[in-house]
């Protein structure tokens, strides 16, 4: 792994620098769907820190996104906490609420863990409903101005907005490479390919998945601060099963337990459905008809299919 | 619809942003030729925000259809301020999310000059954020009370269909006096409920009413009959709202679960069947029970002129349904919404002598000055007042009563009836 | 109303609930359990054969029922060759790898969706129940043709549970889904055995489609529900065990409607939700399972 270290820093850092001069390039609607595709890839990328490193297959990460999502919305909302304090709520519920959710979930495994997961975020999702007093139900809460300048910027002017997304990718993708590369993401992996065996040499399943599951949660949770922020608007339909089968979608597409993975998914799909929309009215035929050519093509998701051919060394 | 996707000359935005400050004016001027081109020839293009997927797109169909219906008039009438007028219309898959992508689709790559058309409140409360931050006009079609409640923005209007709480605190002295004054209400446990749960409440309790239960069916569910037990005995008057897809099962299950036996007297909102065939087996137990409607569905026999011109123009028979495919029942209480909005843009471009998009924020003005507009061809569900400081408008509204398998109307209530005091001055607000 | 009608119309409800709940997850408990793949599009093969059923029903003339009963035939195997179809383009050429297959089948979701869209059209349309029969309870009136949804649905699962332990067929799928290989070794052709599995589940989902939509309605979205709720029954049940199957549907059904009783709705769906969740923490595998 160290002969190919330079090379992969190179790589992400490269992608990183890309992403920022990115900003004084692209035109205004293609600026802001990229600041759109940064936070959901952040999100993606806890979907693939647990699913695609450690083989947990969630299908509630809506709950933990919405609970991020909520944490900064509510805070925002009821006491008027300023953009910080707000998203600071957001990753702690994001992670709180995963570790509520892995601590009982994580004692089943495959596809148990799928269905508890599933039906957690169900129960959340109704329960943002049932609380519509204070949550707003399905129609949400619309965010105020004051919480929405994170210390002096302006999360509801383009540029700023731009460079904060950018910020947060570029911490939380650094965050998972070095994750990936420390001892503990050796363990990850471990446990995806053999539990059994890791469990002989030592390690203990249940708190490795647990540590995993907060992780993917903080990720999450930070993701759905930043998201509820950026645009100002907070609601329902964001903790519905269909934010727990995205990060799905983009993880899949874009190569599971690829680094890059999730962001060159979310990209992928991001664009798909754009464009399609602006040349045909069926445009979900485009995009069922690309997914099935694209997983014939690669099984693997784009970056899985550039690792198995020519990029060995990703990460 | 073929567009160029990425804008290969950048726009002034982008010029402006990349460049430092002193530069900007230069930008300026590198995008006049642009506007001075626009000023002469170029169409007005309009952005509609369509329910063309999800759960709206039984309402997104009539929406597009409509807006083209009232398209054609206008522009077969010479335009907008001499120019031809253009509508983008854009999916957004009924969702809060895509909706705020589909503003920015709309103004940033498309280069609307407005955008309207969205029913669903989330859609509307997601996007109108985004929609004040690029200072483009957005007018909703929704009926939702968010926008003269003071939730939204200075750029977010609903010149074209009445707010719910209007509608249903019209509704209520004629229920009271006419149907009865013990209540239960069912209604869908999600916000567009909740103003029925609310302002239906505080309208009856005003009428020496009663509400004696409210039932408030999840959003998930796709079947009622376990909740109708809870309607207290003795009940007077059952109303009911629901909306989405499951809405003809509730209808048909309360009439099973009522079956032959006693029932209450029903009122319902037009919601809780629009786009289905009241003739629709298994909902002949409607017979005799009563509807709020915004617009007639079925053509009344004192209808006027306008009212026969706008069902052709866009292409709805006598029964409310489609021309073409007489089960293809119209969205009808809705849509002219989307007819008397476009109406609002062609008045208020007029009057402010809307030129480019920097005329955007005169055009919002010239809509808060509206008040009182009459029925006619551009209204053709009737008399309007608008109110500027709440940027919602009032109608009439009808109550119909099922005789013979068809809703003839038994009642209409006057603006008065529906007034309640302002929540809101968005004149006051910064654009 | 009093507690006992009242109770009587929750079981009756949480009874027809567990019989669409069986219905529904009976294929796909085949599908799981013998060809281990994640099947997302399951519930949109449950969806083309409700439109599938609208679409007869409206072109076969005379009195409802023979519309009804060319429906329950013809849309199963409309459905059943869309997914062999889609069997041999797609799923067999994957290898019937999990994570491609979940892929796979959301792409065959959307093509499904749209195709419904763009041909059906938006609108929940009803179709008619092969026959109206109101039940006037002294206190409420009930359709009689839930009841007959219920016997159907025993019916069914009968029929399934008969294929699977008294036929050769049976006998083969029993044995590609113990073990593959082995059951190569002994001259099975798995991939045949796959293909069929795949539209015997399929058309198990028209079939409940065709007998669920007079009591609801035909909508190109319905597939989704189904699908969640099938995936539950299919994993609280155990995997592969029709038993499980049944009295995991009966659990669900019943416990939704008495639970409906005592809280108000939303809050009677939130705790069922839960409740179903917390008998997966404490049996990870399902009701019959066998213990990993």
């Amino acid at each position: 792994m160290t002969r190919h270290g330079l090379k992969i820093w190179a790589l992400h850092l490269g992608l990183i620098a890309v992403l920022l001069a990115l900003n004084w390039v692209l035109p205004a609607y293609h600026h802001t769907n990229l600041a759109r595709i940064m936070v959901f890839a952040v999100f993606a990328m806890g979907f693939n820190i647990a699913f695609g490193y450690t083989g947990l297959l969630s299908l509630g990460h809506a709950l933990l996104f919405a609970a991020g999502m909520y944490g900064a919305g509510l805070s925002a909302s009821l006491w008027a906490f300023p953009a910080l304090p707000a998203m600071i709520a957001g990753l702690l519920a994001g992670g709180g609420m995963a570790a509520v959710v892995g601590s009982l979930a994580l004692r089943t495994s495959g596809v148990a863990f799928m269905i508890v997961t599933l039906m957690f975020a169900q129960a959340g999702y109704l329960c943002v409903l049932y609380f519509g007093n204070v949550t707003g139900g399905d129609e949400g809460i619309v965010i105020g101005a004051q919480s929405r300048v994170l210390v002096g910027i302006n999360l509801s002017a383009d540029t700023p907005r731009f460079l904060f997304a950018w910020a947060l990718f570029g911490a939380a993708l650094v965050g998972n490479l070095a994750l990936m590369r420390a001892p503990f993401g050796r363990v990850m992996i471990a446990m995806r390919e053999n539990e059994d065996r890791s469990r002989m040499l030592g390690y203990d399943p249940y708190r490795t998945k647990l540590i995993v599951m907060v992780i993917s949660g903080l990720y999450a949770g930070i993701a759905g601060a930043a998201y509820g922020l950026m645009f100002g608007y907070v609601g329902a339909s964001f903790a519905a099963i269909q934010y727990s089968i995205l990060p799905m979608i983009w993880v899949l597409l874009g190569g599971a337990g690829v680094v890059l993975g999730p962001f060159v998914g979310a990209l992928f799909m991001f664009y798909l459905i754009d464009i399609s929309s602006s040349y045909t009215t069926a445009n979900l035929l485009v995009v069922g008809v690309a997914l099935l050519v694209l997983v014939l093509f690669a099984p693997r998701g784009l970056l899985g299919y550039a690792r198995d051919r020519w990029l060995p060394w990703l990460p | 619809m073929t567009k160029l996707l990425i804008n290969t000359t950048p726009s002034r935005r982008t010029v402006l942003r990349g460049l430092a400050g002193g530069i900007a004016a230069g930008a300026g001027m590198l995008a006049m030729p642009r506007f001075i081109q626009a000023q002469t020839s170029a169409p007005i293009k309009l952005g509609f925000q369509l329910h063309r997927t999800g759960i709206g797109a039984s309402y997104g169909r009539w929406y597009e259809r409509t807006a083209q219906a009232a398209l054609k008039v206008v522009n077969d009438a010479g335009g907008i301020n001499g120019r031809p007028v253009e509508i983008a219309f854009e999916d957004d898959a009924t969702d809060p999310q895509r909706g705020s992508e589909v503003i920015e689709k709309l103004v940033n790559q498309q280069g609307v000059d407005v955008v309207f058309g969205p029913l669903f409140s989330h859609v509307v409360i997601g996007s109108a954020p985004r929609a004040a931050e690029l200072k483009v006009p957005y007018l909703v079609c929704s009926e939702g009370f968010h926008v003269a409640s003071g939730m939204l923005n200075r750029w977010t209007l609903q010149p074209g269909i009445t707010d719910v709480r209007a509608q249903i605190s019209a509704m209520a002295p004629w229920v009271a006096a006419n149907l009865g004054k013990r209540i239960t209400m069912v209604f869908p446990d999600f916000a567009f409920g909740y103003d029925h749960r609310d302002f239906f409440k505080a309208a009856i309790e005003a009428q020496g009413g009663e509400v004696l239960a409210q039932i408030a069916i999840p959003p998930t569910e796709t079947t009622f009959t376990r909740y109708f037990p809870q309607i207290p005995a003795d009940t007077e008057v059952l109303y009911h709202v629901m909306v989405g897809p499951a809405v003809l099962t509730f209808v048909k299950e309360l009439g099973e679960f009522y079956g032959s036996g006693a029932r209450p007297q029903i009122f319902g909102f037009i919601d809780s069947v629009e786009a289905v065939d009241i003739a629709s087996p298994g909902l002949e137990f409607l017979e005799g029970t009563h509807f709020w409607e915004a617009h007639n569905r079925f053509k009344q026999a004192d209808a006027s002129e306008h009212e026969t011109f706008y069902r052709a123009a866009v292409g709805v028979d006598d029964n409310g349904a489609s021309i073409a495919d007489p089960a293809d029942v119209a969205t009808y209480s809705h849509m002219f919404s989307c007819w008397e909005t476009l109406f609002m843009i062609k008045a208020g471009m007029e009057a402010s002598g809307y030129q480019t998009t920097a005329d955007r924020q005169k055009f919002v003005e010239a809509i808060e000055a509206m008040t009182d507009m009459p029925a006619g061809m551009e209204r053709p569900q009737g008399h309007k007042r608008f109110n500027g400081k709440t940027h919602q408008v009032f109608g009439h509204q009808n109550i119909s009563k099922v005789e013979g398998g068809k809703l003839m109307r038994v009642h209409q209530t006057s603006l008065e009836d529906g007034a309640y005091p302002d929540a809101v001055d968005y004149t006051a607000q910064p654009f | 109303m009093d507690f006992g009608p009242y109770l009587l119309l929750a079981v009756m409800e949480g009874l027809v609930m567990s019989a669409a709940l069986a219905l529904t997850a009976v294929g796909l408990s085949l599908v799981f359990g013998v060809m281990r793949v994640v099947n997302v599009a399951h519930g949109e093969f449950f969806m083309l054969g409700a439109v599938g059923a609208w679409f007869v029903t409206q072109a076969v003339p005379g009195p409802p029922w023979i519309g009804f009963v060319v429906a329950l035939v013809a849309c199963p195997l409309m459905v059943a060759g869309v997914a062999a179809v889609a069997d041999k383009l797609v799923l067999r050429r994957l290898h019937y790898d999990p994570e491609a297959t979940i892929l796979a089948t959301i792409g065959l979701l959307y093509i499904i969706q749209q195709a419904a869209l763009s041909i059906y059209g938006p609108d929940a349309r009803p179709v008619e129940a092969p026959f109206t029969l109101r039940l006037q309870f002294p206190w409420f009136g009930y359709s009689g043709y839930k009841l007959f949804v219920i016997a159907a649905a025993l019916l069914i699962l009968a029929a399934v549970w008969w294929l699977m332990t008294r036929t050769k067929a049976g006998l083969i799928m029993r044995a590609t889904q113990q073990d593959r290989t082995t059951a190569q070794a002994f001259g099975i052709n798995v991939d045949r055995v796959y293909s069929g599995v795949f539209a015997l589940g399929a058309g198990l989902a028209a079939i409940a489609a065709v007998l669920i939509v007079p009591i609801s309605q035909a909508y190109y979205l319905m597939g989704s529900d189904p699908l969640l709720l099938a995936f539950i029954v299919v994993i609280i049940g155990g995997l592969g065990s029709l038993r499980g199957t049944l009295v995991a549907a009966l659990v669900i059904g019943l416990s939704d409607g008495v639970i409906s009783m005592f809280f108000s709705p939303t809050l009677a769906k939130i705790l069922a939700t839960l409740l179903v969740a917390m008998v997966l923490v404490f049996r990870p595998q399902g009701l019959f399972g066998a213990k990993p």
